[in-house]
This record gives C-alpha cells, sequence and structure tokens, in this order.
C-alpha cells in the first residue's frame, strides 16, 4: 500500500509532512531505511507504521544507523537513507555521517528537529544539527515548512548522488510533520539548481594530451582509488588496463575496482601497501591517477613524491585536483565517460606503440616482486593473523561482501584477501572509525540477502558498535564475524613499540568479554578458535551455516605487526620490510 | 600575495556560516568579509579578502566554487578592478580641533554626517589605503570609534558577475 494510492486518477493527493517524508523516499525509489525513533520524528514513524511499501530497519545506536545506510550504499552504489531522532539521536549519528563524508558515500540522513517556534531556545533535545553535521556533510538543509519538503528531500538526493557524491542532512522540525495540516504532494521529478553543475564529461583536448603522455611513457602506472568504486568506473578501467598493458596499483578505497588477483595487479600502495606497488610509484616516469586523491596515506613525505613523473589526474571534483601534489593533466569529470573516451583515444593511436615496449618496465618490477615483501613467519602454536585472512579467503573462494573495523585486521585484510570485483571491500579509510565494520556489514548484508557477508574485526573495535548483535538477531541476518582477537588495540600496540620504545601507553585490552557466551547471550552462534589447524574447519563450519549468524573469537598472535610499511616522513622507496626479511634484502 | 573575491552565492539561512565555516576549518586566511542581498533578492553577493600563495588561492576559490550555495565566483585581483570601502569615524571635536579636522576631511573629500558639541562623524569611502591613509592623518588623540565595512569590489568594463 503506497500513501498516494486512495487517489483518484490524477487527483494530488493531500499529505501531512510526516506522510511526505515516507511518501519521498518511496518515490525515490528507497527500499531500506536505518533508524531510531525518538520525540521529535514521532509524527514520521506514526506514518511509517501505516505504510507497507518502505521498510525500517532499527538498529541499537545512531551511529550503526548511519554506518548501516552508508555499508548498505557502498555494496550497492544506491543512496543509503537513515532516520534518527534530535539532539542525541542527530549528535551519535555524527560519527557515522563523517565517516561516510570523509570516504565520499551518497547518503541522506534525516534528522527530527524541536518545533520551528522552539528553535533557538535550548529547548528539550534542541542542538543546531545544521551547524554541528555542516563541516562534515555535503550540503545541510533546515525545513522550515511543510511546502518546501518534498523539493528539499529531492534535492538532498540530487546532491548525494551526483558530482562527489556525499552525505546530506535534512533537519526537520516537528511542526513540519504534523499529521493535521496536509497539503497538496506532488513529488518534482526533474531537478535544476543553478548553483550545482556537477562535471560528467572530460576536456576531450585534456584526454588527448593525457593519451600522448601514456603513449610515450617508458615506466608507466595506474594509480587508482575509491573514485572507481563511487562511479562504477571498473568495467571501463578493467578494460583501459589491458589495452595498455600497464601496471596497475589501488589505494585501499578503490581495491575491487580492477581485479586483485590479475597480475597487472601490483597490491596497494602507500603505508601499507605493497614494496612493488610503491618502488613503482616512486621510479614511473607517467603517473595515471583516476578517483584517488593523494592522501598523505598514500603519498609518504610529498616531497619524495613520484619525482620522475608526468602526473595525470582524472577526478570529478576540482577541489581534489592539485591540492596537495601538483599535476600536469588535470581532467575534471566521471570516470566511467573519461575512462571510456580514454580508452578510444588509446586504441586511434595505439599501432604506432611497439608491443614490447614496457618489457624494461615489467622485469624491472619482476625484481621488486621477487622479494615478496608480504612474507610472514609461519605460525607457531599460535595463529598468525595472515593465516587467518588467507584461511577466510580460501574458505570463501575470495567472493564475501567484506566490511572491516580499523586497525591491523584492517590492513590484513587489504593485503591477504585480493577483491576481483568492486563494492566487495567495505572499510572506513579517511575517517578510520572503529565500530564501522558491523553495523557496515549489516547494510551489506540488507542489501544482498543472498551474498554471503562478513565483517573482520579486532578486539578493540568490535565492542565500539557490539550493541548491533541485537539488530543481527532481529532481522536474523547470517553475518560472520571473524574477529582476530590479539588482546591489543594491534594497530596503537604497533606504533608503541616503533616509535615509542615499546611503552604500552593503554593499548592493552584488559577485561575481554568472553566473545562466545557474548555472541550467543544475543542468541547467535559462538566459536573460538585457538590452534592453527583448527582455523580452516571451523571457518567452514561457519559459513556453512547460511541462516546464522557466527561469531568467529580468533585468538592470533599477540604481537605480530603489519608490514611492509612506509615510517613517517619517508619516501615511497623507503619501505620497511617485515623483520622476517633478512637484511641483505632490505631495500 | 593578496586576493580579493566576490562570489555569488544563493540568499539561503546558513550560506554565509558555510563560507566562514570553511575558512576556519580549512585554515585559510581571510581578512575581511561583506555581504548583502543584491538588486535579486534570491541572491547575496559576498566580497572576501584573503592572502596565500597561488596554490592555496587556488584550493580557496575551488573549495568557495565546491559550496552547493555558490552560484558564480570570481577573483577581482586577476583583472582590471575598482575596490571601495567605507569608514565612519567618530572624533572628538572640540573647538580648538574643528578647524583642522575639516581641512582634513575636504583633503580626503570626506563628510561629517554627524555633529555635537563635542565630537563628529565622519564619513569617507574609498580604496581602503585611503581609508588607512585618512585614519594615520587625523591628530592624535582624537579618535573615538572606527567603524569600517570591509572593502567591497567590482571590475572594470563591460561585463557583470551576474547569473
Ligand atoms: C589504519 C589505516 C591505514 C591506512 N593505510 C593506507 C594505505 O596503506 N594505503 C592506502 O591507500 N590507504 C590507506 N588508508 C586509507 C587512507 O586514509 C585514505 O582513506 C585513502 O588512501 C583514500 O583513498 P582514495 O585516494 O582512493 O580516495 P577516496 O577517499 O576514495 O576519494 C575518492 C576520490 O575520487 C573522486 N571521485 C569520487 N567519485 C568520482 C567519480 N564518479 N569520478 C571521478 N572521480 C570521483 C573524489 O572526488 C575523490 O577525490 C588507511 C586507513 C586507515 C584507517
Ligand atoms: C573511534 C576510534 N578511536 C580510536 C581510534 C585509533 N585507533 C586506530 S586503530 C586502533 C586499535 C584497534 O584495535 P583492534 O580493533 O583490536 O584492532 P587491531 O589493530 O588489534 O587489529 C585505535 C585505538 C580509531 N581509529 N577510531
Ligand atoms: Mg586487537
Amino acid at each position: 500500500m503506497s500513501l498516494t494510492d486512495a487517489q483518484p486518477d490524477g487527483a494530488v493527493p493531500e499529505l501531512s509532512g510526516a506522510e511526505i517524508v515516507i511518501q519521498a523516499l518511496v518515490d525515490e525509489g528507497v527500499e531500506l531505511v536505518f533508524g531510531y525513533p525518538g520525540g521529535a520524528v514521532l509524527h514520521i514513524y506514526d506514518a511509517l507504521f501505516k505504510q507497507g511499501s518502505l521498510k525500517h530497519i532499527l538498529v541499537r545506536h545512531e551511529q550503526a544507523a548511519a554506518h548501516a545506510a552508508d555499508g548498505y550504499a557502498r555494496a550497492t552504489g544506491k543512496c543509503g537513507v537513515c532516520l534518527v531522532t534530535s539532539g542525541p539521536g542527530a549528535t551519535n549519528a555524527v560519527t557515522g555521517i563523517a565517516t561516510a563524508y570523509m570516504d565520499s558515500i551518497p547518503m541522506v540522513v534525516l534528522t527530527g528537529q524541536v518545533p520551528t517556534p522552539f528553535i533557538g531556545s535550548d529547548a528539550f533535545q534542541e542542538v543546531d544539527t545544521v551547524g554541528i553535521t555542516r563541516p562534515c556533510v555535503k550540503h545541510n538543509f533546515l525545513v522550515k515548512d511543510v511546502r518546501d519538503l518534498a523539493l528539499t528531500i529531492r534535492k538532498a538526493f540530487h546532491i548525494a548522488t551526483t558530482g562527489r557524491p556525499g552525505p546530506v542532512v535534512v533537519d526537520i522540525p516537528k511542526d513540519v510533520t504534523d499529521p493535521n495540516i496536509k497539503i497538496p504532494y506532488v513529488y518534482p521529478r526533474e531537478i535544476k539548481l543553478r548553483s550545482y553543475n556537477p562535471v560528467e564529461k572530460g576536456h576531450l583536448g585534456q584526454i588527448r594530451k593525457a593519451v600522448d603522455l601514456m603513449l610515450a611513457a617508458k615506466r608507466p602506472v595506474f594509480y587508482t582509488g575509491g573514485g572507481v568504486v563511487l562511479g562504477d568506473g571498473s568495467a571501463q578501467l578493467t578494460e583501459l588496463v589491458k589495452a595498455t598493458g600497464f601496471p596497475i596499483t589501488s589505494t585501499l578505497m578503490g581495491l575491487g575496482a580492477f581485479p586483485m588477483t590479475d597480475p597487472q595487479f601490483l597490491g596497494m600502495l602507500g603505508m601499507h601497501g605493497t614494496y612493488e606497488a610503491n618502488m613503482a610509484m616512486h621510479e614511473t616516469d607517467v603517473l595515471i591517477a583516476i578517483g584517488a586523491r593523494f592522501d598523505d596515506r598514500v603519498t609518504g613525505k610529498i616531497e619524495h613524491f613520484c619525482p620522475h613523473a608526468q602526473i595525470i589526474h582524472i577526478d570529478v571534483d576540482p577541489a581534489s585536483i592539485a591540492k596537495n601534489v601538483k599535476v600536469d593533466v588535470p581532467i575534471v569529470g566521471q570516470v566511467a565517460s573519461v575512462l571510456a573516451d580514454m580508452l578510444r583515444l588509446y586504441r586511434e593511436q595505439q599501432p604506432k606503440s611497439p608491443a614490447n615496449a614496457l618489457n624494461d618496465w615489467w622485469t624491472k618490477i619482476g625484481e621488486w616482486r621477487a622479494l615478496n615483501c608480504l612474507k610472514y613467519p609461519a605460525n607457531t602454536t599460535a595463529i598468525k593473523p595472515q593465516f587467518a585472512v588467507e584461511t577466510l579467503y580460501k574458505v570463501t573462494n575470495g567472493e564475501l561482501y567484506l566490511a572491516s573495523d580499523v586497525g591491523q585486521h584492517q590492513m590484513f585484510a587489504a593485503q591477504f584477501y585480493p577483491f576481483d570485483a568492486p563494492r566487495r571491500w567495505i572499510n572506513s579509510g579517511g575517517l578510520g572509525t572503529m565500530g564501522y565494520g558491523l553495523p557496515a556489514a549489516i547494510g551489506a548484508q540488507l542489501a544482498h540477502p543472498e551474498a554471503q557477508v562478513a565483517c573482520i574485526s579486532g578486539d578493540a573495535s568490535i565492542l565500539m558498535c557490539i550493541q548491533e548483535l541485537a539488530t543481527c538477531q532481529q532481522y536474523r541476518l547470517p553475518i560472520k564475524v571473524v574477529l582476530l582477537n590479539n588482546g591489543y588495540m594491534g594497530m596503537v600496540r604497533q606504533w608503541q613499540e616503533l616509535f615509542y620504545e615499546s611503552r604500552y601507553s593503554h593499548s592493552y585490552v584488559d577485561a575481554l568479554p568472553d566473545f562466545v557466551k557474548l555472541a550467543e547471550s544475543f542468541g547467535h552462534v559462538g566459536m573460538r578458535i585457538e590452534r592453527p589447524e583448527d582455523l580452516e574447519d571451523a571457518m567452514r563450519e561457519a559459513f556453512a551455516m547460511r541462516d546464522r549468524f557466527v561469531f568467529l573469537d580468533v585468538i592470533v598472535d599477540p604481537t605480530e605487526n603489519v608490514y611492509p610499511m612506509i615510517m613517517a616522513g619517508k619516501g615511497h622507496h623507503e619501505m620497511q620490510l617485515s623483520p622476517s626479511h633478512s637484511d641483505r634484502e632490505l631495500a | 600575495m593578496r586576493h580579493i573575491i566576490a562570489v555569488l552565492l544563493e540568499n539561503e539561512a546558513g550560506a554565509l556560516s558555510r563560507v566562514a565555516g570553511l575558512f576556519s576549518a580549512r585554515g585559510y586566511n581571510i581578512e575581511s568579509l561583506t555581504v548583502a542581498p543584491t538588486d535579486d533578492p534570491t541572491l547575496s553577493r559576498m566580497t572576501l579578502v584573503t592572502t596565500g600563495n597561488d596554490e592555496i588561492v587556488e584550493q580557496i576559490k575551488k573549495q568557495l566554487n565546491k559550496l552547493i550555495d555558490t552560484v558564480k565566483l570570481v577573483d577581482l585581483s586577476e583583472g582590471d578592478h575598482i575596490e571601495r570601502e567605507m569608514l565612519m569615524v567618530k572624533v572628538r571635536a572640540e573647538r580648538p580641533d574643528r578647524e583642522e579636522l575639516k581641512r582634513l576631511v575636504d583633503i580626503f573629500r570626506a563628510k561629517i554626517i554627524d555633529v555635537t558639541e563635542v565630537s563628529y562623524v565622519i564619513e569617507l569611502t574609498g580604496a581602503s589605503r585611503k581609508l588607512d591613509a585618512f585614519i594615520a592623518a587625523l591628530p592624535e588623540g582624537l579618535i573615538i570609534e572606527v567603524v569600517r565595512s570591509g572593502p567591497t569590489g567590482i571590475a572594470r568594463g563591460s561585463k557583470g558577475l551576474t547569473l
């Protein structure tokens, strides 16, 4: 049943503000809303109760509502939607909004607000939501008149999903949703904002310049990022990389946009990237950056960044270009469109370049690869976290939607779980939000009910949104949590070991719960695995339970560190390899 | 380098705070900022003065353009332009000082717009440097209060910053 169904043909329905909110979401094609009720949104929740087209998922904390909407968006490419109340509801959601903002995730956040006459009076559960969220949204709105509601919601979706995507907050005072005030409802289809016109197609002259550089390159490399995933440019990217035969590396956010098991893929770059990817960056003469934003985790010391390269940068956001690094050929446009044009122009020119022109370059890369930079020590009696991720890969055939928390486990997953498709790897890169993983997995599982969804987490991160175990039970979500339990905030401990002479200040996680019992208390299956030889069978058993949520508490070596690593202030060519590499091998 | 940037903004609640927030969040310098509605009531025009090297100013302009409320933007310092700022200064004006003050007002083509037994309010419009010079020229100890609008600017020639 839809709120507008009862109308005779052609007649415009009269709806209250609360009904408009629901109907606008339905008309926008939204299937799922993640939310948590409260006073300021009670009219909306009542309208939600009375309809049947929009599904609402009740989370257990508003931060999780935002993360779940974000996870849903990353797993599908659609806009995530969440609904929270005023005051604490809105402030709880802020971490989730900022997380989405940093990674450019399309999301619409509806927040309740105190009634308009009370705004500014320090009313009960009043906060300046528009003010608080301003620095971490793409845009936000305060709707003061019910007649603006439908148009504002349409604008919010338009802004969130076009150009460089991002979260948009719509703050709705309670009186605007008054069930007794009904107005004619028409959902605007087309929208034009004179102040907002994101670029679609890239400038052909610039693309031609880029292609000329690429054809003349002796040591080219593609450096791709989250923008390729966000802009659904994976197919075009893969075709271009295949056509050129160039090596390719990706940021943490772009993993899977190009198949990671393909021999042309050098692994991730940056702080915990591979030796071969970072060396290729250092030696390249033509860098083709695509939907990546030259983050400090990626560039290393900026003075040492790509010292020999001419840089081509494709990005939909002009402000991303030349922000941190000078660029020779800027191209503003949507990845998919620009890459299609680039491929066409490249193919027109291609025959001029000899097929084996890159042999020397690939030979060099082969030498770097031979170092086997991800090599790690064999399991002793303890499970190595790297081995745990490799086993996970084996057991799931690399086909997971894998959400991650933040820490060492996140890096191990990025290094040892090669994704061959985009939107499978769901993690917080820009903000690095612990607590993101479990709710994001909820969003991904609801988006893909038949797919296998897992959350890789750490003993510290998982406790930051542990209440969502209840949500998983309520909606019978068969997610698998793979907890790499090292008893530490491993990433923090690693830095303290390396840079603070092993003074482990408050990074030891004392008083951990019994995760098996904890999972069971929420109605889930819990398993604890302590020995390397038990791991694969346990994982197989867990993933065979297709309709159950399983919490795998994997006890791993507490002292393992993430390598290789670019230390602070170093360049790509100065990577530190793990101690399991002999001194002779060290770069 | 000093840049004077003119921005056409949607005349929406909060547009000004988005600009101000952008400058503080990204640590950009802001020397002055003025804003008022235009002949089109749906648009405000803002003039802001900032300093920074070329890269920073380029980023500032891109970030300003990125704001959803920004309709158009021009860096006036890139071409021929005219800048004007308005100053009102309240000075002590007792008998012995009145003649000297009036002479200065004449020289600078300022105006006395309020008079009491003991004070004047003087108005002066011009380039910011002229205003500085006027303030410097006022006899010591007479200034009671200074208020300046911050510079506004417009490009020379027939082209306008309009929709
Ligand atoms: C513990 C930890 C360690 C980390 N270590 C590393 C590391 O070793 N290596 C690493 O790479 N990262 C690492 N990160 C992540 C890092 O912090 C950044 O989040 C990441 O590098 C940014 O990725 P990106 O450049 O792809 O940008 P994103 O944040 O994904 O930005 C996407 C870019 O693409 C553009 N874009 C968006 N949509 C489109 C479109 N349709 N068309 C064209 N352009 C578009 C955007 O404007 C933006 O510039 C780490 C994070 C954590 C938490
Ligand atoms: C909300 C939040 N607080 C603090 C941090 C800083 N931080 C980054 S990693 C980390 C430790 C994570 O520990 P755990 O979840 O156990 O993962 P591990 O590194 O041990 O795999 C911390 C505290 C953060 N990223 N997010
Ligand atoms: Mg840990």
